[in-house]
């Protein structure tokens, strides 16, 4: 005879009071997630529901179960979504096209098949089971009797999903990783040695600000050397791609300021 | 009554009646309000001192009431919502800020055993088992609040502040979860009250000292401040997460940064200073006011943390951003998991009752290992410094040089 495990007690006042204010609430998330249009709306809801199922492991005895659900899923693995969510854009909206040939039908088998594998988890768990209680398995405490079952009697298991995990994780940053050339970020270091190194001295004390000093002091002014040329490298490589560059020459002294000789100094 | 002998904190907070939670409740929630009030007027007279200005000295006696005056100025300010903003989510990112790190203090034991109007109790909200899991894991859903502030206001500086703020706050909770390891192996538990119970000979900061720099150091990453402050940098990011918020919800998060503090500041008080005990020697004072003295041992503790925020903000100048993650990934991390390697090791050891010779020579052969490597590292560093300083031949520098107007004929030409 099938035997239910579960066991159909009374459930506690104060408990009863959480369970129908917050099942409510998350049910009403959860809905909203698949219809709100925004994607950041819909991971936030998403973020709502596991705090909430956090909360409810956390009345039903599971302390550590529920906090870890808040630092791994809520923390981490939700906030890298919205990472992602907000890198891409503001506003993109979401494309309902089918961009993959057979995405759709591959969906579908996937999710009927994780289905029927939770099905079938949670028949093995509490069909023909009976249940020992939560006063039994907590009995040591309730991290101390998860560690002791993680650690010896599902050691194997344990460790060839921390193996898979991190697996994915590597896969993920090789395939992110792009190669970049030696020259692409120079460290402080190098470029300050560039500079005293090179083959002149010129631009050891920093490059040329733009302008002529007094008369024009814009960006795309470039600064007048003493010998009366243009300093090239006072303008942003930028502005002179694209030639958007002043005549400098038009704002320079019509002469050099009269300076007396040197026999008058004396 | 009946007697609360040799009961531990969780049985004796366990009896509280209602009106005692709430009441604990509402205490929390009043000294975080003060304290904040009092540590924005504190930091901002302590470096004014380390800058040899005077500070705020106007408003009120010593100027201690300029924080409240400031407050209450920001509130009566137009509160603007950008066009371009999120608007549900744009109002409830500085909620989510405030109410996280205020949620953090509800496991925080501020005193030993007291006399609470003629209940025998702990001023301490809750005492879970988890409970160091539990500051974690709020601390992680406070983030949301600066990610989503960034997001949501619509504009380029928040979005970069809010992603920078929230990668910062990420990476740097993986090392201070790390350091928190070796305490959770010595102490035998996650809750707060045991932990400081298990400090009683020893405080963690002396027995687990590279744990206790560790989580020093992540926990001014996790809060943001300086000299880990890119998220707000003024000269990068206008003010970072915060750019568009004006009025009572810029103060929310201007509150939420200060709660931050004392937060962790009393999460390092409880799991690395014997939390609520008296300094060594001075264990007598622990029974003094029926108990009570104990909170002013860790309303000491957690002042002087703070002071430590302020020195660091006045002394410090701020980290560029590349420098700060690679401290953290790849300094902090390793550091902190071979810690954990060591500590487990030694911590079998002493619990299998290995004998005193094994322990010492373990110990030795660690500390030798981390002498030869540090040297190692030394020597590759001078290596590099000489190779770095060779400068070898250099030309002549040459510099665009006037013409000289020395002679009467140059000058001529000119004019």
């Amino acid at each position: 005879m099938i035997r239910l495990s579960l066991e159909i007690g009374q459930t506690q006042k104060p408990e009863a009071i959480l369970f129908y204010i917050l099942a409510p609430l998350a049910v009403l998330a959860s809905l909203g997630m698949l219809v709100v249009k925004k994607a950041v709306h819909s991971a936030l809801l998403l973020a709502w529901v596991m705090i909430t199922l956090a909360i409810f492991y956390i009345a039903l005895d599971a302390a550590f179960l529920g906090i870890v659900q808040i630092v791994v899923y809520t923390g981490a693995v939700m906030m890298l979504f919205l990472f992602i969510l907000m890198l891409v854009g503001v506003d993109a909206p979401d494309s309902l096209t089918e961009n993959i040939k057979g995405h759709r039908v591959v969906a579908i088998v996937a999710a009927l098949g994780f289905g029927g594998l939770l099905i079938s988890l949670i028949g093995r768990a509490t069909l023909n089971h009976v249940a020992v209680g939560l006063a039994m398995a907590n009995e040591s405490g309730n991290v101390q009797g998860l560690a002791s079952l993680i650690f010896t009697q599902y050691v194997f298991p344990f460790e060839v999903v921390s193996a898979l995990l991190i697996t994915a994780a590597l896969g993920a940053m090789v395939l992110a990783h792009s190669q970049k050339s030696a020259g692409a970020r120079l460290s402080q270091r190098a470029l300050s040695s560039a500079r005293f190194r090179g083959d002149s001295l010129a631009n050891a004390a920093g490059l040329p600000s733009s302008g002529v000093f007094a008369r024009h002091n814009a960006v795309d002014v470039p600064a007048l050397l003493p010998d009366g040329t243009p300093a090239k490298n006072s303008i942003s490589g930028v502005l002179s791609a694209r030639g958007d560059i002043q005549d400098p020459t038009q704002y320079a002294l019509g002469s050099l300021p009269k300076v007396d000789d040197e026999s008058g100094d004396q | 009554m009946e007697t609360t002998e040799g009961m531990t904190t969780a049985q004796l907070i366990g009896q509280d009646p209602g009106w005692i939670i709430a009441a604990k409740g509402l205490i929390v929630f009043a000294v975080c309000i003060l304290l904040t009030l009092m540590s924005v007027w504190g930091e901002r007279r302590i470096v004014a001192v380390m800058q040899m200005r005077i500070g705020p000295n106007r408003v009120g006696k010593f100027g201690l009431l300029q924080a409240l005056a400031d407050g209450v100025k920001l509130a009566l300010k137009e509160d603007l919502i950008p066009k371009a903003a999120d608007r549900i989510v744009f109002v409830i990112a500085p909620i989510i800020s405030v109410t996280a790190c205020f949620m953090s203090f509800a496991v925080i034991p501020f005193t030993g055993k007291v006399n609470f109007f003629g209940h025998e109790t702990a001023m301490q909200l809750t005492d879970i088992p988890v409970g160091v899991l539990y500051v974690l894991s709020i601390a992680s859903v406070g983030v949301y609040g600066i990610v989503l502030a960034g997001w949501s206001s619509g504009s380029t500086y928040p979005l970069l502040g809010g992603l920078r703020s929230s990668a910062q706050v990420i990476s740097y909770e993986v090392a201070m979860g790390l350091s928190l390891v070796a305490v959770f192996i010595y102490a035998g538990s996650m809750s707060t009250s045991d932990i400081v119970a298990a400090q009683d000979k020893w405080w963690y900061s002396v027995v687990l000292f590279p744990s206790f720099v560790i989580y020093a150091i992540s926990m001014v990453g996790e809060t943001n401040r300086a000299p880990f402050d890119l998220a707000e940098a003024e000269g990068e990011l206008v003010g970072g997460f915060h750019t568009e918020y004006s009025s009572l919800k810029f103060a929310l998060f201007f509150l939420a940064e200060y709660v931050n503090i004392i937060a962790v500041s009393a999460l390092a008080t409880t799991l690395f200073l014997g939390g609520y005990r008296a300094f060594p020697g001075l264990g007598f004072t622990e029974s003094w006011l029926g108990g009570w003295f104990t909170l002013f041992w860790f309303a000491i503790k957690v002042l002087g943390f703070f002071f430590v925020f302020v020195w660091l903000r006045g002394t410090l100048p701020r980290l560029r951003y590349d420098q700060f993650m690679k401290f953290g990934w790849k300094v902090l991390i390793p550091v902190s998991l071979a810690w954990i390697l060591v500590v487990a090791t030694l911590r079998t050891l002493s619990l299998e009752g290995a004998p005193q010779s094994v322990v010492v020579a373990f110990t030795g052969g660690i500390v030798l290992i981390v002498l030869a490597v540090s040297s190692l590292f030394d020597r590759a560093r001078d290596k590099n410094e000489i190779a770095a300083r060779d400068i070898g031949e250099v030309s002549e520098p040459s510099f665009p040089v006037p013409a000289l107007p020395a002679t009467k004929a140059r000058l001529e030409d000119h004019v």
